[in-house]
This record gives C-alpha cells, structure tokens and sequence, in this order.
C-alpha cells in the first residue's frame, strides 16, 4: 500500500530533538490537578523553562527535584531526599491529586527506581494523592513521546466498562455486550476538544471520552466495546495499552486539515456504523465552509517546496495536509522514528514518491536543505533563525504543539500558520 | 536534592557553549543526549544569532549505552574537526555523559587532532552553575593557548606603565563580554569608546568576538579590564599571578564607577590624572557631564524619585553596581540587595551592609519573591525573573542582569556601561516609575467627563484606558474584557445562546473583543437573531477569508 513511497533515508549522527521533558510544557495545561516533578539535573529544569519560553506562571505545576552531589553518592540517601521533597511539595499544593514522577537520563544511568519510588510515594500519601511515573529522558524519549509516556501510566488506572447498559451509542448493533465508547487519545486544546465532540454528538455519537481528562482523577475508562481514535501521532505505546485492555484501533489520518479530519470523524462513525448519509450531511457544509476559509493561504501555499526536520513525530500527518489541502510540494518529510502502523493512513495519502527520513544527522540534513533551498523549512527553534538567515523560510515546529490546530474548522488557522512566514517575507522590503 | 521550578542559571557546559559561541574558530564537542541540543535556542532565539552555536553534540541514546559510547565520541571529534576545522576545541560533557564517565577530553588528547590545541573540560555539572562553567572555561582555555608562554618562576612583574618606556599608547584588554551576558555588545564598544578617549589602546577584547589566535596576544597588553568579574574574576586573576599583569577592577557602571573605573585604570596605567577626573572643592569631577544623568537627576522634574523605595536583584555586579546608582545618583532608597551567584557572595554583602542591608543571596525564585514581596519596594530593578514577580506584586520593574530574555537584546545601542550607559539606566529605570505615576493619575481623574471617552497616554494599548475598566491594577495590562460595543440601537434584537456565550469564552482574552464585534456584525448584516456556536464559526470562517 505504500509502495510508490521510495525507502525512507535511514541516517544517525546528531539529533537536534528536545527529549520528552518538554511535553511537560502542554500536558500540566491540560490537567490542572496534576503536578509533573522531574528528577534529573539542573539540565533539564533548564530545558523545560527555555522550551516553556517564558515564565509566566508564579508556581508552575512542573518542577525539577535537582539531584546534587550527595544523592549521587548512595541511592538511599536519594530516595529518601525524594519522599523530603515530595512530602514539601504536597504540602505547599494541597490541590494536587495527581503527581508524575517523570525520569530523566541522569535517573535513568544511575538507575533510581521511580516505579518503585511512585509506589512507595502513593502508600505514604494515600487517599490524598495519586503517583505515578513515566520516562522523559533524552536517552530514550523525543519531544512529544514525553506524552505517550504519561498517558501509558494512567492506562493502568483506568477503569473497565460497566456492561450491558444498553445506554449505548446510536447506531451500534450490539446489545447485552460491554457498552460502546468512543475514546480519543492524545491532548487537544479544550475549545477544539469541545467542538470535536460536539460534532460527533450531531452524528449520533454521544458516548465520547478523552484522554488525558481535564481533571487526572475522572479518567475515562477502557475494554471491549471501547473504539481508540487517535488525535495524536506520537502515542504508539499508549496505544498498545489500550489495545491490550480490549481497545479496538480505529484506522484513521490524523485530524488535520480539512480531508484530514474529516476522514478522522469519518473512520470513527464507520466503527460505530453510522449511515455515510448522515456523515455528509453533517460534515460536509463543514468541509465547503472550511475550504472557502482555507482558499487564500492554499493560495499562498500551493507548489511552494516544503522540508520539515525531524522534531514533534507531527511530520507526516503535516506534510499529508500540506500536500493534500494546500498544494505544497515535498522535499523531504523527517521524523524522528516512524511507526508504520499508526501511519498507515498517513502514508498512504502521501503523494508517490515522497522522501522520508527517519532518525537525524542534522549537518548531512542541513546539507541537504541548503543544495535544495526549499521555500519553507519546519523545525526546531534552535535551527529557525540560521535558516532564515540564509534566505529560508521556516515554521517552529513547538508552536504546533501549542495552537489549535486539529479539526475541520481549525483547518484555515493551521495553514495560516505555514502560510505566515511566506507572506511575511514577501511583505518586507528595505529598498 | 533541590527543588527548582525556576533556575536563574543553567548547567556549566551551558557556560561553555557560551565562551564557544562568543568566539569565532572555537569548536565544542559535548557529550550529551539528545535532549540537551535546546541550548542551541537560547543563542538563535533569544540573542537572534544568524549561525548556530558552534557544537556537536553526541546525542548518545539509552541503546547506545550498552554498546561503546566512547567510540561515538571519538567519531563526533572526528567529525566536527574535519567539518569546522576549528582553531581550538573544546572537549566536555553535559549532566548525564559525566555519569557514564567516557571521559571525553581523554578521548580527545588521545587522537590525532592535526595539531589544534584542545582544551578538555571538566564542569562538575552537580555542584556548578552556568557562570561558574563560563569562567572556567575561559580560564582553561587562554591558560591552554598561553602555556608556550609561561614566563619562568621568579621572573619578575611586567610592569603596567612599561608603555612610556616602549613608546607607544598603553593598551588594556576588555575581559569577560560574552553571549548571552546582558548588553555585552555595546558595553564593550562603549568601553573601548571611553579608553580611546582617554589615549588608552585595546589590545584583545574577549571571549566576545575573539579568536583563539587573538587570545595568545593577551600579555601584550600592558593591564587587563575585568569588565564582568562572573565570567572573567578567575582569569585575570590568573593572569595577574602567573604574567603578573594588573587588573582594572572597577566595574564603569553608573556615573560614579566610570569615572572611579577612569581613575584606577590611570593609576594602573602610570598615566597622569586629567583634570576632569580630579574632583573638585564640592568632590564632583568635571567628566561627570559627560552624562545627562547627573543633571537630569538634579533636575526638579526627578524630584519625585527621592526616597523610592527599591529592591535590586541579579548577577553579583550588576547588583552592586546597580544599588549605588539608585542610593547615590538617583536618590532611591535602597531596600532589599541580593544575587544569585554565590561565587561573588562576599562582595554583594559588604555592599548590602554598605546600606545598613542584608544582603539575600539565593537562587531560589520564590524566596527572593517573598523578600520582595516583604520590602515592601515601589520599583523592582532584576532579572527577567523578578519582573515576572515584581508584576505579580503589581510593582513596576526594569531588566538590569543576566538571565535575559529576547527583549533584554535590543535593536538599538544601548550600553549599561560609561557615561551613555549611565544615560540608559537613568531613562530605563525612571520611565516604569513615570507609568506607574501616570496610571496613578488617570485612575484619580477618571470620574473627569475629559476621561469619559477613554484616555489614550502614550503608552498606548498597555495603559488601561478610563473607558474600558479602571480595575487592573498598575501591571499596565487590563485583563477586563470591555462590554460589547455593539451597535447601541439594535444591540436588543441580537442574543447569544448559551452554547454560543459558552464558544466565545474559550478564545483568548485579548481577542474575544474582537471576535465578538465581527460575530455581532456578521449576524447583524445576515439578520440573524441568535448567535449560536454555529454562527460563531460562521462568522469566523467569514473573516478568515
Ligand atoms: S536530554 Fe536528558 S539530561 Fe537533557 S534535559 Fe532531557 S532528560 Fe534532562
Ligand atoms: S500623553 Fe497622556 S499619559 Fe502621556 S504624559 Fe501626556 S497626558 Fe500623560
């Protein structure tokens, strides 16, 4: 099926990546009772608050338990320096009921067990609050797998379903089994959640839970019956566990871009048996209305030559809508690993003959954008402004993360997004 | 273990990347992982540097560790040698790689680099800090390049007014001006400006702008200037026991300290006082009008400032030098002094007591946001961090240390040191006073009818306007949404539905007005009666056309 695509080029050297630490950055937004404590060094405090940008917040729901010279010297001694802290934390911030414990690389190498660590944290603190861990670390994480990360560890505490209630959703067949849910994964900006299952509402599909929840404690819950849609690409692991406790993946493009997401709410309703009629008489004056919104940057857009860098595992499903809704042509599609199965729908709508790459060297890959001078480059801060500086036009990536973008309607600001940084450049002169 | 939500300062080889990236020819190769590659960010995004920082990272990962990472650093050296060519290298290791304990700079004194000098560092990432890793490794690095010229033991002091003897104009180096250093650029143009003035030379400024090959002229010069004692204390010192080369230890920030900076350095240098830097019956000196700021400060318009209570926070010199400008040249009140660098702790105490004032030294946010918050202060004068706080407490607040944020780098010249630099100090620190004076009066006259309409100041959209909603408090940012300005006659005849009320309080603050206004105009112009959620995004596809 994806056979007209040519053989990713597979490259290792240096990764211009952030580590998983910085989806920190979105997910402790996301829920507002829960406090996100990384044991690590001084490093990555100052990552988060570098990625973070600025400090806005006067105490952040992150932080950083620094590990010093004498937790290095014996792991006692840093366990118990760990509950210290964490007693104070909680202390400090009697609203939180969620606490993650989110490994770095230096947890990792000397192998500080924060499994053990959370279990033995939620029995001191029982009843108050919850504690549970994940790895952000550099040496096994990029960027948004960070989320994947936290949203495995909640999986566990995920309730079954309540069976046989009948009180199901419209359409499905089945009666006398588990009741059918819809389960989105993957963080969302709440207004654009909100809309999202508002639409599914208007197809009949009233049973629709998230995660992660807004609140860490209401968390959905999953089993035979439950149908995962993801929204985001990064989440192979939360995936998996889902699937492992009766999930059923739903075969579907990321909800971005118009087609995208339309096909995204499509493939769902087809789980649940919904009448195509009704789809289309629902989405359709979505999908003409979000066309017409999206008409002037397509015009900006159309048969620019776009390279994203490997950065927020976002690459594929942008560089499909790209194509796809706004006529762009691509160099070269990056990503910092490529997981075939959640791609699947991805990559089969990507033009032929599209060049992946998976993994970095990011002087060979810099190489590659200068010999091909592309119109627009998506990637990382730290490359934004040399690129620009030769004349290139780049997207950060990390703002992605961080807008709006997914869903039929939002389709117009996703491409404004990209259309931006051409207009800019075409706007400016100094003659 | 330390909690920090917020840190002041980052890692060492942060430090190291910042001596690297002031340079030019200078290469680093830092064993680290992936995740440590966001330093690149702070130099292209925060000082908009056109290149990036110049740095290989190993970004060894979690599979690597099995396997032979060592062997993944000596390919990164090799690599980056034979693609930047560098004139010196820098060979590290961030948190993690010290763990591991490879070794880089072993590694790296075991191959065949062709001859460039190389310079292994070892940043005790679990006990240092950024400034720290800075002044170490501009230490090791020009102790490195200069050991060729190690004068033997016992030979005795070069002599700083040898100039006259070799005629020829004394020269000084300017030490310490780096990347990421607050208004490094134009201090040291600034400086330079100043010396000239004065018939004294600049031999090497560095690490700012420097190559190695630069840096091997040091002890050419006849005395260095420590103009940033964080990043260069520990080489001039140095430099003063093994080449016996005097520093110039004044710090030219404010009216007072330039023209004490002038002093020293002619004493230093053997050079004869000029008449304007001899301090007249009423002890002022002649240079001091070479600033506005005297005069200005003098002027009854600064009247009002007398006795400003202010509250100073930052790197250990700027702190300093900023409490004896705001208790001796402006006439504030000094009322809480402390730094974050603990290396130069001593100095900021003595200079705390100096005021009757104990000084806070800590890097923890919170507490210097509570001793803030305690000193009860009307003007805030630190880091990005304390604006942050300072606009929590609704005190106005201006930039004068380290770290920075992309505003602390500004377009225009714009130096903290010399007498301009005493000129931008005053015009900075004195205008967020001045906004806040001015919200004062505007929230007095508001009741006026002159007010009614909205008073624009000068300040434009950040000063709330009496018309929208006097309720913000003097963070100069009003958060209030104004009531729909709908049109007033037909405004009955349109409602919104719950849902679509529900829609419009999810977009941002600051646009919401707006999005209001054209949702109302659209369904207005469409006859439409309620605005639902539907409408909104009707109307908002509308727009976006
Ligand atoms: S890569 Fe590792 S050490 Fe660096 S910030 Fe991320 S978790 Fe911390
Ligand atoms: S413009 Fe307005 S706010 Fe500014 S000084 Fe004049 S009266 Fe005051």
């Amino acid at each position: 099926m994806t056979t007209t695509l040519p053989p990713p080029i597979k490259e290792s050297g240096q990764r211009e990546v952030f580590c998983g630490l910085t989806s920190i950055v979105w997910l402790h937004r996301r829920m507002p009772d829960a406090f996100f404590l990384v044991v690590g060094s001084r490093t990555c405090a100052h990552l988060i608050q570098s990625a973070a940008g600025v400090m806005i917040f006067a105490e952040p729901r992150f932080g950083t338990a620094i590990l010093g010279e004498r937790d290095l010297a014996g792991l006692a001694d840093a366990n118990d320096e760990l509950d210290r802290l964490v007693a104070q934390l909680l202390a400090r911030r009697p609203e939180i009921r969620t606490l993650f414990l989110v490994g770095s690389c230096p947890s990792e190498v000397i192998k500080l067990d924060l499994a053990k660590a959370a279990e033995r944290l939620g029995a001191q603190h029982r009843g108050r609050v919850t504690v549970l861990n994940y790895s952000g670390s550099g040496i096994e994480t990029t960027f948004t797998q960070g989320e994947d990360g936290a949203l495995q560890a909640l999986v566990p505490l995920m309730g079954a379903p309540e069976t046989g209630t009948g009180a199901s959703t419209g359409g499905g067949s089945g009666t006398g089994r588990a009741a059918e849910q819809l389960l989105i994964a993957g963080t969302l900006a709440d207004a654009v959640e909100d809309r999202l299952v508002n639409l599914f509402a208007r197809l009949g599909l009233d049973n629709v839970a998230t995660l992660p929840p807004r609140r860490s404690t209401q968390l959905p819950r999953v089993g035979p019956g439950t149908k995962l849609l993801l929204a985001q690409p990064y989440l192979s692991g939360t995936a998996r566990a889902l699937i492992d406790r009766g999930a059923e993946l739903i075969r579907a493009p990321y909800p971005l871009g118009v087609q995208g997401s339309r096909a995204w709410m499509a493939a769902a309703a087809a789980a649940f048996g919904i009448d195509p009629a009704l789809v289309s008489a629902v989405l359709d004056p979505l999908v003409e209305r979000g066309q017409r919104a999206m008409a002037p940057h397509r015009e900006t857009l159309a048969g620019k030559r776009l390279f994203l860098m490997p950065d927020s595992q976002l690459e594929i499903p942008l560089a499909r809508f790209l194509s796809q809704d706004c006529g762009m042509e691509l160099v070269e599609v990056g990503t910092p690993y490529l997981d075939r199965q959640l791609m699947a729908a991805e990559l089969e709508q990507l033009p032929p003959g599209t060049q992946l790459s998976e993994g970095q060297h990011v002087e060979k890959q810099l190489e590659r954008v200068m010999a091909q001078r592309p119109d627009l480059v998506v990637c990382g801060l730290g490359l934004a402004n040399p690129l620009e500086a030769q004349g290139i036009a780049t997207k950060w990536s990390i703002e992605l993360v961080f807008s709006p973008i997914h869903g039929i309607d939002q389709a117009a600001d996703l491409a404004e997004l990209f259309a931006r940084p051409l207009r800019r450049r075409g706007a400016l002169t100094f003659t | 273990m330390e909690l920090t939500l917020w840190t002041y300062e980052g890692p060492p080889h942060v430090g190291a990347l910042r001596i690297a990236d002031s340079m030019e020819g200078v290469h680093y190769v830092l064993h680290a992982p992936q995740g440590d590659t966001y330093a690149d960010l702070l130099f292209t995004m925060i000082e908009r540097q056109q290149r990036r920082p110049p740095v290989s990272y190993t970004t060894f990962q979690a599979r690597d560790l099995g396997g032979d990472t060592a062997e993944l650093v000596k390919r990164t050296i090799a690599e980056a040698v034979e693609r930047f060519r560098p004139e010196a290298l820098l060979v590290g290791e961030s948190c993690t790689a010290e763990l591991i304990q490879d070794q880089p700079g072993a590694l790296a004194a075991g191959m065949d680099l062709g001859g460039i000098p190389m310079v292994n560092l070892e940043l005790p990432a679990y006990s240092k800090k950024e400034n720290w890793g800075a002044a170490e490794t501009f230490y090791q690095l020009v102790r490195t390049l200069l050991k060729p010229q190690l004068p033997p033991p016992g030979t005795p002091k070069a002599d700083p007014s040898r100039w006259r003897a070799e005629g020829r104009r004394p020269r000084v180096n300017l030490l310490g001006a780096s990347r990421l250093g607050f208004r490094c650029r134009d201090d040291v143009r600034e400086i330079t400006g100043l010396l000239a003035s004065h018939g004294v030379d600049v031999a090497v400024v560095a690490p700012l702008g420097a190559r190695p090959a630069d840096l091997m002229g040091i002890p050419t010069a006849d005395a260095n200037v420590c103009l940033y004692p964080e990043v260069a204390g520990p080489l001039c010192s140095w430099l003063e026991r093994s080449f016996g080369m005097a520093t110039v230890k004044t710090v030219p920030i404010g009216v007072g300290a330039t023209v004490t900076f002038l002093q020293e350095l002619h004493r230093t240098l053997g050079l004869e006082l000029p008449a304007g830097l001899i301090p007249g019956d009423d002890g002022r000196c002649d240079s001091e009008r070479h600033s506005q700021l005297p005069w200005y400060s003098r002027s009854v318009d600064s009247t009002y400032l007398t006795g400003k209570r202010v509250f100073i926070f930052g790197d250990a010199s700027h702190a300093i030098a900023a409490a004896r400008i705001a208790s001796r040249e402006l006439g504030f009140q000094v009322v809480g002094l402390g730094t974050y660098s603990r290396e130069l702790a001593r100095e900021v105490r003595a200079a705390a007591a100096e005021l009757g004032l104990e000084a806070l030294i800590s890097d923890d946010y919170l507490a210097v946001e509570a001793a803030m918050a305690e000193a009860a202060p009307e003007l805030v004068l630190g880091t990005q961090m304390e604006r942050h706080s300072a606009k929590r407490l609704g005190v106005p607040c201006a930039v004068i240390s380290a770290p920075l944020h992309v505003q602390d780098v500004p377009a225009r010249y714009s130096p903290v040191m010399g007498f301009e630099g005493a000129n931008v100090l005053f015009d900075s620190w004195v205008h967020p006073l001045m906004m806040g004076l001015e919200e004062h009066l505007i929230g007095m006259f508001r009741h006026d009818f002159e007010f009614v309409d909205g008073h624009r100041s000068h300040l434009g959209e950040g000063a709330p306007s009496a018309g929208s909603s006097g309720a913000s408090g003097s963070s100069g940012v009003s958060l209030a949404e104004p009531p729909s300005t709908g049109a007033p006659a037909t405004a009955g005849e349109l409602c919104w539905s719950s849902e679509g009320e529900a829609e419009l309080a999810k977009i941002p603050f600051f646009v919401r007005p707006k999005v209001r206004r054209n949702t109302e105009a659209f369904a207005r112009e469409r006859g439409i009666g309620a605005i639902t959620d539907e409408v909104l995004y009707e109307a908002k596809a509308h727009y976006s056309r």
